[in-house]
């Protein structure tokens, strides 16, 4: 636990540090949130959506920012590696599962807090939260969605050795996952094959989970994401404990 | 008991042998130099015995525990220094510190009391709250020893301590080191391909060129193995002098340079004044003499017929500066 708190430590302590970083990271997510939510608002006109579209995509807006914010901090490590620091931690006697788990909870809690910022601009920009419980539920999903996209950017930063194949990842891995997961669309009246592909992105289900806690409606059963979503993370953990055990420096 | 135990270790990548069939053993307090040119092979073996490498084949054992089958044990046992710098430059020096510390699992209290004596053997207590970022080559060099020796090593691992820093800092760092060693008896392991640092500080040296040792022992043995002194002699008459000395008994080899006559034997010191009187008794005029003992360079190159490539070092050193900038 020590260890994992350490490296958790030290995380928390870089991403307070580096302001630049932090409101770099705001900028696309407020930007979306203005010219989609203003833009569009009058535009579309979803049924059964009290707070419109603003309110419809907020929740979206929030997973995207949990997203990019997890996948950054899980590849950090190629940093580390190539800075030489994850030396320091990889020759002290400890397991590289606690590493591993310090790295993924650190990062899962600066993607968590970066979501709140957008939570709470967004209070300022109309959003009305259904209650407390919901609130909480947000939370939670926004905890999965930090855990396990971290992982998953540990299990890339695993394999690959400097920062060349980043932009790749960027454009063709997360960008589609977020594009995929309904954060903008109602999934409901889509072609089937777009559908298919939007039930296999696991954001979605992070996307309508938040959306459920903070606006009390959903298109997928609040239940079935909590599971799916969950399930989701422990594959990713898994794996990413895997890859960062046969990392080699 | 000794503090490092090597048997015929053995590291390959591919079909190319970095590392090949090392043995030696390292007493506990000594201070033992692996000393070669670049690419000799030195890092893997730190590698290697830091458990950071596995082994081809060959065993080894630190601080009495198998680097293979008690890998935990031999970690804790150690404290190492990279070659290329590996601190976290967006923390500061005690940042960096009470990290080591809590991963080597050192209570609150000791933690702290430790890290300031650390810092203050250092010299850097008084930046400890800078971030490293800020720090100059030399005191970042000087805050990976200490923290490397925050948990209290058995043996210490020095990869090339002080690369690429000046003179100055070198001299200071080297001061450092012996007094590591005299003060704490901690065994310690460093290579360098400094002649001059592996004099100064080993008590032994082990030679390593192309993954092999090829010479091993302390200095002064080394140098006696390469056998010779050499006398140089400035003088007008030098052909005379040569035709004198060549008949002298026990002389190596002679040569007549442009300005000078230089003379290879054994124990310098004893024959210089037969010579001296010789060539005062022929009349031969003596600018000035001086007698050169082997340096570990000569050695080098007794053992290798090569000079160790300084400037292929100072090559590498400019690009490791210049990735630096880069960043
Ligand atoms: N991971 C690796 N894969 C392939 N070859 C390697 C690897 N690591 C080292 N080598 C090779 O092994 C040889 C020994 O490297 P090593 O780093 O041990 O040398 P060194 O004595 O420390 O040199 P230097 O003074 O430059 O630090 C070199 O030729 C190097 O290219
Ligand atoms: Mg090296």
């Amino acid at each position: 636990m020590d260890i994992i708190y350490t490296i958790w430590l030290r995380n928390l302590k870089r991403y307070i540090r580096s302001k630049s970083r932090l409101l770099g990271s705001l900028g696309m997510p407020i930007f979306l949130m203005l010219v989609l939510g203003y833009g569009l608002n009058s535009v579309v006109v979803l049924p059964g959506m009290e707070q419109g579209y603003i309110g419809f995509i907020i929740p979206g807006i929030i997973s995207m920012s949990v997203l990019f914010t997890s996948v950054f901090a899980g590849i950090q490590i190629i940093w580390d590696k190539q800075f030489g620091f994850l030396k320091e931690t990889l020759v002290a006697p400890v397991s590289r599962l606690e590493i591993m788990l310090g790295q993924t909870f650190g990062g899962a809690t600066t993607a968590v807090i970066q979501g709140l910022i957008i939570f709470v601009l967004s209070l300022f920009m109309g959003l009305k939260v259904s209650s407390i419980p919901g609130f909480a539920i947000a939370i939670v999903f926004m905890i999965l969605i930090g855990i396990s996209f971290t992982a998953f950017g540990i299990a890339i930063a695993s394999r690959m050795d400097d920062m060349h194949g980043f932009q790749l990842i960027i454009n063709f891995v997360i960008f589609p996952i977020f594009g995929l997961s309904g954060a903008l669309f109602p999934i409901d009246d889509l072609p089937l094959w777009v559908r298919s592909l939007t039930l296999l992105d696991p954001l979605t289900y992070g996307v309508e989970g938040i959306r459920y806690g903070l606006l009390g409606t959903s298109q997928i059963d609040p239940l079935i994401c909590f599971m799916v979503l969950s399930g989701f993370t422990v594959v990713m953990v898994m794996i990413g404990s895997h890859l960062f055990r046969k990392i080699s420096i | 008991m000794f503090a490092i135990t090597v048997e015929n270790l053995t590291k390959e990548f591919g079909n190319f042998t970095a590392v090949n069939g090392l043995s030696f053993n390292i007493e506990q307090g000594e201070v033992f130099g692996l000393l070669g040119p670049n690419g000799a092979g030195k890092t893997t073996t730190m590698s290697m015995l830091s458990t950071m490498l596995k082994p081809s084949c060959g065993k080894a054992s630190v601080n009495g525990y198998d680097i293979l089958n008690n890998e935990d044990e031999v970690r804790r046992s150690i404290g190492i220094v990279f070659q290329d710098q590996s601190l976290d430059e967006e923390l500061t020096a005690y940042e960096n510190m009470d990290f080591h510390g809590r991963l080597y699992r050192l209570d609150k209290g000791i933690r702290k009391k430790r890290i300031i004596e650390l810092l203050e053997l250092v010299e850097l207590a008084d930046k400890k709250e800078n971030l490293v970022k800020t720090y100059s080559g030399g005191m970042r060099r000087r805050l990976e020893i200490a923290r490397g020796l925050l948990h209290e090593p058995k043996v210490l691992f020095l990869d090339e301590p002080t690369l690429g820093l000046d003179p100055q800092t070198r001299n200071h760092l080297w001061d450092y080191i012996e007094k590591l060693s005299r003060e704490k008896g901690i065994t310690i392991i460093l290579t360098t391909h400094y002649m001059e640092e592996a004099d100064k500080l080993c008590n032994r040296i082990a030679i390593i060129d192309k993954g092999s040792i090829i010479a091993l022992g302390t200095s002064d043995k080394l140098k006696k193995d390469v056998g010779v002194d050499i006398i140089k002699i400035v003088s007008s008459e030098k052909e005379k002098l040569w035709s004198a000395v060549s008949s002298m008994p026990g002389i190596k080899n002679i040569e007549i340079h442009d300005d000078s006559l230089t003379i290879g034997l054994k124990d310098a010191e004893k024959h210089v004044v037969k010579i001296i009187n010789m060539a005062y008794s022929r009349d031969i005029p003596i600018g000035s003499i001086s007698i050169h003992k082997p340096t570990l360079e000569d050695v080098f190159l007794h053992f290798t017929g090569r000079t160790i490539r300084e400037e292929e070092a100072s090559g590498k050193e400019q690009m490791r500066m210049m990735r630096r900038l880069r960043r």
